[in-house]
């Protein structure tokens, strides 16, 4: 008789089991919002401020990129390649971050409201690499007529990792990123050769180098800054630069592989 | 039938192994963000001309496991309805517990972006439901049954030895499930040497793993020869300890080439799966071994009341004993 009595006390108990394990599993969900820095009025006096601009070589001859196979997914493109080392005339090195890493002290720039977007199409990531600042909003959004799964950071990243999945074309998921980090990196495990790389940054002085390898920090406070260069293969370089009042002073990075 | 069905069940797992395996070599499980639902769509009615790229061996891992559930929800069915004995029974609920965790486990991992934890816990328990089906096909086998052959004495170095050997793999299959899902896979680049060296020559937390996971090969090696050495040394006459050892020494070499070519292979997804497959069947082999080594201590009645074993009888006197004997 007690044993019935205390059937439903278990299965009372095996309820409350299974939804504290289901919440648990739920835990990770995909809600991205997080803390934003509180925005002041930018600092700095465009009377007075100056550029800092640029070039990036690299010197040696890269392995070359190597063509994709997207015969697991007849929706991709065929022909595609690697995005590794794109490199340009005379050296120029494509997709690398540049950024004003230390000098501005104590200034808080305020969150541009516009979204950076980081788009899918012909199932690779486009930019390959890409700038944004700490609060600003990402819109990640797929074009292609297949699946795609936006994974973004990992186990070692100081902003927490993410998972989207995108099954529509034209979806869009939405990120805020709550801590500077110089890289963070996207990945697709769907399709794995998708690669693309995002610098956080808690300023907005940073560039992405094109095919010439050129870039332009421009509306800089005069002082000295200390900027890096980020590539995803060739790793860091950083330099120190002086600017004064309305001066525009040009340095360049040289990787080499 | 139920034998069968048993049997049945227990090859169904270990597919479901290999596909689990795939996931892991082929890094997508997170190729599908959502559990346990895929994309949005219920798990059986995601339609097949979007199983693409790593989605395939995700959604196919997800689909295995469904089924495997359901075969082990049915062999526990069956057995509580047709199985006399109780402990055999219980077998069947605790598989089937076994397989519903297992299934919690492989949706958490994927929610929490496989933390190393839950990732190592998921493959060491698919190696407990292995365990438990095979046990459950082994136990109910008509050859179980019967007792093989009537009036044998137990060995007791068998036993033991036999239970050191199965316990050892085990644990080496942690290791290796721990050396897959903290990316240490890699660590130690060459075979059959290390960094160029007999021991690596540096050391990090990955190479430790990697390199216990060698030692814990070696060490199943000698374990395994140990034991099926004994065997047809000492017990060739009895098929169902001499089949089990014969088939230790087939998958011991191939285990180990397939590890070898993991690494030089810079972990093949194919080859990498069926290393984790036949690690796995090396495990069960050697516990059906141990069981049977044991098979004694299960004389029971029909109704699962253990009675006391039968008088033990000699078995026909080999040169060992002969000499044990004369000592």
């Amino acid at each position: 008789m007690s044993s019935r009595l205390s059937r439903p006390r278990t299965f009372l108990w095996a309820g409350v089991l299974v939804a504290g394990v289901t919440a648990a599993a739920c835990g990770g969900g995909t809600t991205s919002q997080q803390e934003v820095p509180k925005a002041v009025s930018n600092p700095v006096d465009p009377a007075t401020a100056g550029n800092v601009t640029g070039h990036v070589t690299l010197d040696g001859t890269p392995p070359p990129n190597q063509p994709i196979k997207t015969a697991s997914d007849p929706n991709c493109k065929a022909a595609i390649n690697t995005q590794t080392f794109v490199v340009g005339d005379g050296g120029s090195l494509a997709n690398v971050f540049v950024y004003v890493k230390d000098g501005l002290g104590n200034r808080v720039f305020p969150v541009p409201t516009q979204s950076v977007v980081l788009g899918q199409k012909d199932c690779q990531y486009t930019p390959h690499v890409l700038g944004i600042q700490v609060g600003q909003t990402l819109d990640m959004i797929s074009s292609d007529p297949t699946l795609h799964n936006v994974h973004g950071g990992d186990r070692d990243t100081a902003n927490r990792e993410f998972n989207f999945g995108q099954g529509i074309p034209g979806v869009k998921n939405s990120h805020v990123f709550s801590t500077k980090e110089v890289i963070f990196p996207f990945s697709c495990d769907v399709h794995k050769w998708m690669k693309a790389y995002l610098g956080i940054v808690d300023n907005p002085f940073y560039a992405v180098t094109g095919a010439d390898g050129a870039f332009s920090l421009k509306g800089l406070p005069p002082g000295t800054y200390t900027i890096e260069a980020v590539h995803e293969k060739a790793g860091r370089q950083t330099q120190t630069v002086t600017i004064g009042q309305k001066e525009t002073k040009d340095i360049s990075f040289a990787f080499k592989v | 039938m139920l034998p069968l069905f048993a049997a049945i069940v227990a090859a169904s797992t270990a597919v479901l192994i290999f596909a689990g395996g795939m996931v892991t070599s082929t890094g997508s499980g997170l190729s599908v963000p959502d559990w346990p639902n895929t994309y949005g769509w219920f798990m059986f009615s995601f339609p097949v001309d979007k199983w693409v790229g790593g989605i395939f061996y995700e959604h196919t891992h997800r689909l295995i496991a469904s089924t495997v559930g359901f075969l082990i929800l049915s062999l526990a069915f069956w057995l509580w309805r047709a199985e006399p004995r109780r402990w055999v029974r219980r077998l069947g609920f605790i598989a089937l517990g076994a397989v519903i965790t297992q299934g919690v486990l492989g949706g958490i991992t994927v929610l929490w972006y496989l933390p190393d934890p839950i990732s190592i816990a998921h493959a060491s328990l698919a190696e407990i439901v292995f365990c438990l089906t095979v046990t459950i096909a082994l136990v109910t086998s008509s050859g179980w049954k019967r007792g093989y052959v009537a009036g044998l004495s137990d060995d007791r170095l068998l036993q033991k030895i036999a239970i050191v050997t199965t316990a050892t793999i085990y644990i080496q299959i942690l290791l290796g499930a721990t050396m897959r899902h903290t990316g240490a896979g890699l660590a130690i680049p060459d075979f059959p040497w290390m960094f160029g060296h007999v021991i690596p020559d540096h050391w990090d937390s990955k190479i430790a793993i990697h390199f216990a996971h060698r030692v814990g090969a070696l060490c199943v090696t000698v374990l395994i020869l140990a034991t099926a050495g004994h065997v047809l040394y000492h017990h060739r006459r009895r098929a169902e300890l001499r089949n089990p050892s014969i088939l230790l020494l087939v998958l011991l070499p191939l285990q180990v080439t397939l590890g070898a070519l993991t690494v030089l292979s810079g972990r093949q997804p194919i080859i990498n799966s069926f290393h984790v497959v036949t690690g796995a069947s090396v495990l069960v082999t050697s516990l059906v071994l141990t069981m049977r080594a044991h098979r004694s201590r299960f004389n029971e009645g029909a109704a699962g009341v253990r009675v006391p074993r039968s008088p033990r009888h000699p078995e026909p006197l080999t040169a060992h004993a002969k000499a044990g004997a004369r000592a």
